[in-house]
């Protein structure tokens, strides 16, 4: 059949986060290379359910490559074998007829598994809640023009923000290190006036944080960098190492 | 300096102490590799004699050789530290992985790659150090000597050159790798720091690897 897969399945199966999982074999046939990955789980899903089985467990939200909710790990890589993008983004013409694809959760201790391919990334937003804001007394909304911001730095501050938080950087990381994604979490808001006002004290929490979550440290591999579905640039954790070594210092 | 301990032991500090011992280790390379290279003068190993000599003797040396070893212990154990805190970061291993699709295999093989060295160094250091410095030896034979007499074996001569290459991998990636630990990371010196890293580490190993070849060949009079 013409533009349409045979594929097997290799799935990580596990019932929750205290249960040993297993890998679960499945065939699907006359796949459209058209769809995407998370359309091709949903149609064994469908499948699954008219079967009586309990269908694959998987995160998802927007499927348009910004939600970052789409934690598969395919063949061995964060979100399966293109670059700059998300699982929702890939599409099974990627593949060849006839393929093994093995998908499985991202592997790190600070996202245990809540059931099958989904994991759990409060992580993350503990990391946030640390001091990722800045502090501001609410009152009138000034004038737009009263903080003059450079339009490279802006770009820089945005280019930083695009982090969705999907945890591929940590999923890639031979030390499931968050490093990526707090270092852009940090650098979007040490960029801008606003921010920079608390940028010390923020690398500080934040960086704490990361280490109490169970993170692991930086080796400087770059694959965070080369998985990022939204290309968040190594030079932001130079920045936090920046930040957070000349907080060491001079903080009081 | 409760401030410093806490801020050396987080995951960015350790890395800190990681690149400074490292550049540090860099920069004794140099000159390590500088005074050897004066066997290929093939003045019968005269210059060399004369460096070994200063370098034996010269109190400030003789310190920084002290300093030297603390560095070289650092690095170590804050390695060995760094791996074995990472390795708990993920208890499931995927089934799966293509590291090579992200990374260059010796970026993820820094503490194998140290490992070698490590057991090269152990084995460099009885050759050479323990003779000059913890034996009477150098009153009946001078350093250069030694040196042809240890590269005429050539099973050293192999161990030597793969814990040379072990070496030039290791500094492919430590090099810039301390920069960017160091935060050092911008688009104006970035590229010229890889360069000179990629340089440096290929010059510095195939100098070093030269030299037992040399010998073992006869080429070093």
């Amino acid at each position: 059949m013409e533009g349409h897969l045979n594929l097997t399945l290799k799935i990580w199966r596990q019932k929750n986060a205290n249960t040993a999982g297993k890998f679960e074999t499945y065939q699907v046939s006359g796949i459209s290379t058209d769809m995407s990955f998370l359309e091709m789980i949903d149609v064994l899903n469908n499948r699954l359910i008219q079967e009586g089985d309990d269908p694959v467990a998987f995160d998802h939200d927007c499927r348009e490559g910004i939600c970052g909710m789409c934690s598969m790990y395919i063949n061995g890589r964060p979100h399966g074998p293109n670059r700059g993008v998300t699982t929702c983004q890939l599409h099974m013409r990627s593949f060849q007829d006839g393929e093994t694809i093995t998908v499985e959760p991202w592997r790190a201790s600070a996202f245990p598994v809540i059931k099958d391919l989904v994991v759990n990334r409060s992580s993350f937003d503990r990391i946030i809640a640390a001091g990722g804001f800045i502090s501001v007394n609410t009152g009138n909304a000034q004038d737009a023009n009263n903080l003059p911001i450079a339009k490279d730095d802006a770009d820089e501050a945005f280019a930083a923000a695009a982090c969705i938080g999907c945890g591929a950087c940590v999923a890639a990381c031979k030390n499931a290190s968050a490093m990526l994604f707090t270092s852009a979490k940090i650098s979007q808001l040490a960029l801008l006036p606003q921010g920079k006002a608390e940028a010390s004290k923020r690398a500080q929490a934040m960086v704490a944080q990361m280490d109490e979550e169970g993170f692991g440290a930086c080796s400087n591999t770059g694959a965070c960098e080369a998985e990022c579905p939204k290309g968040i640039s190594l030079e932001n954790i130079a920045r936090m190492n920046r930040e957070y070594f000349s907080a060491t210092f001079s903080s009081k | 300096m409760a401030w410093l301990a806490k801020s050396l032991n987080s995951s960015l500090g350790k890395k800190l102490l990681m690149a400074i011992t490292g550049l540090f280790l860099i920069s004794f390379l140099v000159i390590h590799c500088g005074l050897n290279a004066t066997i290929f003068l093939n003045d019968g190993g005269v210059s060399f004699n004369e460096g070994a000599e200063f370098m034996g003797t010269n109190p400030i040396i003789r310190t920084m050789e002290i300093v030297l070893f603390g560095g070289l212990l650092l690095h170590i154990f804050d390695g060995l530290r760094l791996w074995l805190d990472n390795k708990k970061k993920r208890p499931v291993a995927y089934a799966v992985v293509d590291g090579a699709a992200n990374s260059k295999w010796y970026s993820r093989s820094m503490g194998l790659l140290g490992t070698l060295l490590l057991l090269f160094l152990i084995i460099h250091l009885k050759h050479f150090w323990y003779f000059s410095r913890l034996t009477d030896g150098l009153e009946s034979r001078t350093l250069f000597a030694e040196m042809q007499s240890v590269f005429t074996n050539p099973w050293v001569v192999i161990v030597y050159v793969l814990g040379c290459i072990s070496l030039g991998y290791h500094l492919l990636h430590g090099f810039q790798s301390a920069f960017q630990t160091l935060g050092w990371n911008h688009p104006k010196y970035t590229p010229t720091i890889k360069m000179i890293g990629a340089i440096y580490a290929i010059v510095i190993s195939a100098v070093f690897a030269a030299m037992p070849i040399a010998f073992y060949f006869n080429l070093i009079h």
